[in-house]
């Protein structure tokens, strides 16, 4: 699939291993990574090649949480007034980059997407060929509209089955990285099929997508069903769908079983240090963090106040719940989830990146420990050195700010 | 003298610059936090002309360029891995940090050693041991990066990109 909608955006030839230019649908940026891009942009001395064709989402540090990064924002606003940017969002519009996009229908099955974040691997669950560069490649790309690929290799991932009790999307990524590691995908494309997708929502789709880049992957795409379409459909948006062949080949093949998969924890301090949620043992944490680009979505909002609801967060637990864009944040109002959090004892906050990579809203202090649905628990991820953080899906987290400890929902008088 | 400083596997890009610090973007400002969750006095025993070795799947993590270039304004020289991070590995080459990809340098040199590094060559020579390792050959497509001088310099002198 990757190759095929590659040779659709390039007059090359697309053979694995070599290095190409391709057309781009969508040029992604946000307020660390376009700072740093429109420097690159400007010694280009060239107009933007397409004013609906770039992304500008201040995402990361937004409510400026300070004079400078006040200041980053500031030279992406100027540049998006200056250059009219089309697809700039400020406070009030903005939402997590890689949630907001596929909502306002930005982004669809057969585009060539790149963006200067590294989850920007979110939008293969439409179709697409989708993936993270530096703030260079993405000056180069405002102004020229194209950017360079080596046309990667496959690795086939064979989803079988039908989820069971609180396996969602988090739980077979989790247990993709732990299989094959955090480089095991390095400098390839994941492509995702098999009977068990059929059963997998948007949001699962998006959550994996989104993590593949924790296993190296370079993209991770999903075939287009009759979900993709309908999701495409609402939005009236006008895609191309590209099919893998039969005969295509796959330099490694990996079947992930729905019916026996269980729910999933990675350990500090890497995505790929998993364990099923029944082998794990008693740990307490002060902070559950749900949301970002990976679980911030309306039906992980939903999977969080189900458990919350009628529950108290235990005492001197802090629960910070982010949904990922204002429409998800008013779909959770208006469905009562936010209620449930707050009456629960967890916060809400306004969309924002900012807990999830140690920028503001939530850093831990020497020695703690979170529990978060984000997508990654490197050193220091969300703070000081030595705190730790461990990953899973919202159930899970939402049953641990009960418990105080990591649990799976159940383990408590409901 | 350039020295090595040398690490494991999969240093990840909060380990080389920690988002907390990204609310700037100048490289003289970001370079004090350089590794410093790993390797508290990096910044300060730092000079120019040292080179990084590494494991496997150096760079691994953020997109953020901050990465390689906070490497680069810290005076390495070229950073010696088994293997990088994708993401990592094409900023290396836009910004012009020059990075070997070699398991067998990275397995066979220890602390003190002394390496020379010719690119012209293709060749690093270890003094300390006596020895000394090709460097394997990137891509023409990558060479031509490189001799462009970055990716802004590689468009600049092709008008068809």
């Amino acid at each position: 699939m990757t190759q095929k909608i590659m040779a659709a955006h390039t007059n090359e030839t697309v053979k694995v291993g070599e290095y190409i230019y391709c057309d781009l649908d969508m040029v992604l940026g946000n307020d660390i990574t376009a700072p740093v891009a429109i420097e690159g942009f400007n010694e280009l001395n060239r107009p933007v090649f397409h004013k609906s064709k770039v992304a500008l989402v201040p995402d990361h540090f937004t409510p400026n949480k300070d004079i400078k990064s006040a200041e980053q924002c500031k030279i992406v606003r100027d540049f998006a007034l200056k250059h009219e940017i089309e697809h700039y969002f400020e406070i009030g519009e903005m939402g997590i980059e890689h949630a907001l996009l596929p909502e306002k229908g930005l982004v669809k099955a057969g585009d060539m997407i790149i963006g200067a974040d590294s989850h920007t691997c979110t939008f293969g669950a439409l179709g697409a060929f989708s993936t993270g560069v530096g703030s260079t490649d993405l000056g180069c790309a405002m102004a020229t509209g194209k950017c360079w690929f080596r046309v990667p290799d496959a690795i086939k991932i064979i989803i079988k089955g039908e989820k069971q009790g609180h396996v969602s999307g988090k739980d077979i990524i989790l247990c993709l990285i732990g299989k094959i590691g955090v480089d095991g995908a390095r400098y390839k494309s994941l492509e995702f099929t098999g009977e068990g997708i059929s059963s997998l929502t948007m949001d699962d789709r998006f959550t994996i997508s989104n993590m593949v880049i924790e296993a190296g992957a370079k993209n991770g795409i999903f075939p287009v069903d009759e979900k993709t379409k309908a999701y495409m459909d609402e939005k009236g948006l006008d895609y191309t769908i590209y099919e893998a062949d039969t005969d295509a080949e796959y330099i490694e093949e990996i079947v992930i079983d729905l019916n026996t998969l269980e729910p999933q924890v990675a350990k500090p301090h890497l995505p790929s240090n998993t364990v099923s949620i029944f082998d794990i043992e008693k740990i307490y944490v002060d902070q559950v963090v749900i949301g970002s680009c990976t679980n911030g979505r309306i039906s992980d909002i939903k999977a969080a106040a189900d458990v919350l609801r009628g529950n108290r967060v235990k005492k001197g637990m802090r629960l910070i719940v982010f949904p990922a864009t204002q429409k998800i944040y008013l779909e959770a109002m208006e469905m009562g989830y936010l209620k449930d959090i707050i009456e629960a004892g967890g916060i809400v906050s306004t969309p924002t990146c900012g807990p999830c990579l140690g920028g503001h809203m939530g850093i831990l202090a020497a020695g703690e420990k979170c529990l978060a649905t984000t997508n990654r628990n490197f050193i220091g991820r969300m703070g000081h050195k030595t705190s730790e953080v461990y990953l899973a899906s919202p159930a899970i987290a939402a049953a641990t700010s009960i418990e105080g400890f990591i649990t799976l929902p159940g383990g408590y008088d409901e | 003298m350039n020295k090595l400083h040398i690490y494991g596997d999969h240093i990840d890009t909060d380990i080389i610059i920690p988002a907390q610090y990204l609310n700037v973007h100048d490289p003289a400002e970001l370079k004090i936090h350089c590794m410093e969750a790993v390797d508290e006095s990096f910044s300060d025993r730092v000079a120019v002309g040292d080179i990084m070795i590494a494991g496997e799947n150096f760079g691994c993590g953020s997109s953020r360029e901050h990465a390689p270039v906070v490497i680069k304004e810290s005076g390495i020289s070229c950073v010696i891995a088994k293997s990088f991070a994708r993401i990592f590995f094409r900023n290396a080459f836009n910004i012009g940090l020059p990075v070997i990809e070699s398991t067998e340098i990275v397995e066979d040199i220890s602390l003190e050693d002394k390496l020379f590094i010719d690119f012209n060559s293709g060749e690093v020579f270890n003094e300390t041991k006596n020895k000394t390792y090709e460097i394997p050959r990137f891509p023409d497509f990558m060479m031509a990066l490189i001799q462009a001088g970055g990716v802004i310099s590689y468009i600049k002198e092709n008008d068809d990109v």
